[in-house]
């Protein structure tokens, strides 16, 4: 067996969460993009009060974390298909990993400080 | 996805991937990878802007201030056309994952209208942001 430590031996999963958090990226980009045209907040006070409802919180969360997943599935996808060598891979891989989990955290930070 | 016939051991010695040259599905598909990976690498940016836009009214006066320079305009210009690309490509995808458009005809329509849609919504969307 192939045990190359950056295959890709957990496609199934992977597939499917891509399309799993494209859909609730597409749901939240469409009421999100409707709503902001509809209602444009032009000022801080506006914005600040567009990001301190619970559940704009919430859904601002929810795609967040699918982007950062999705992110991933796609990143790796990119890099498994350009480099070759699994030392850059694996260096490239951790890279990607580290900035998307901090990523998620600075998000996290900046929804609930609203 | 589709079968390659069993037997087929005709390979073509080369491939011609200038972009001229594919056909629109492969360009739906380059443009897909590309328009996904600069919003990734435009992640780190995007965070910082609204990190900055919401931590006090000087912090939103500055954001305004770096989002009305022409060269933020032009990133946000190709970071909407990209989400937007990525978007109609995306649900073009999940439909051919339930077998619905691959015969070649539709196939080839449908990547048409992932380039027309994607083009009109970065437009109307663009027009609504950045003027």
């Amino acid at each position: 067996m192939n045990r190359i430590v950056v295959g890709a031996h957990y496609g199934l999963r992977d597939w499917l969460a891509q399309r799993i958090t494209a859909v609730v990226m597409a749901v939240y980009t469409v009421i999100v993009v409707v709503a902001l045209m509809a209602q444009r907040p032009s000022d801080f006070a506006a914005w600040k009060a567009w990001f301190s409802q619970g559940w704009f919180k919430f859904a601002t969360f929810l795609f967040v974390a699918s982007i950062l997943y999705h992110a991933w599935v796609g990143v790796r996808d990119v890099i498994m298909d350009y480099i070759k060598s699994a030392a850059t891979r694996l260096f490239l891989e951790v890279v990607v990993i580290l900035a998307l989990v901090g990523y998620a955290g600075w998000a996290l930070q900046i929804l609930w400080r609203a | 996805m589709a079968e390659l016939p069993a037997k087929n051991k005709y390979h073509p010695p080369w491939y011609n991937l200038d972009l001229r040259n594919l056909p629109l599905p492969a360009l739906v598909s380059i443009f897909h990878r590309a328009s996904g990976l600069l919003i990734f690498l435009l992640l780190f940016w995007l965070l910082w802007v609204l990190d900055l836009s919401l931590a006090s009214p000087e912090g939103f006066a500055k954001m305004q201030g770096i989002v009305s320079h022409w060269f933020a305009k032009l990133v946000f210009l190709a970071l909407i056309w990209a989400y937007m690309h990525h978007f109609c490509a995306g649900i073009r995808y999940l439909f051919l994952d339930i077998h619905k458009g691959i015969d070649l005809p539709t196939a080839r329509a449908t990547s048409g209208w992932v380039f027309g849609v994607s083009i009109v919504l970065t437009v109307l969307v663009a027009w609504r942001v950045l003027l």
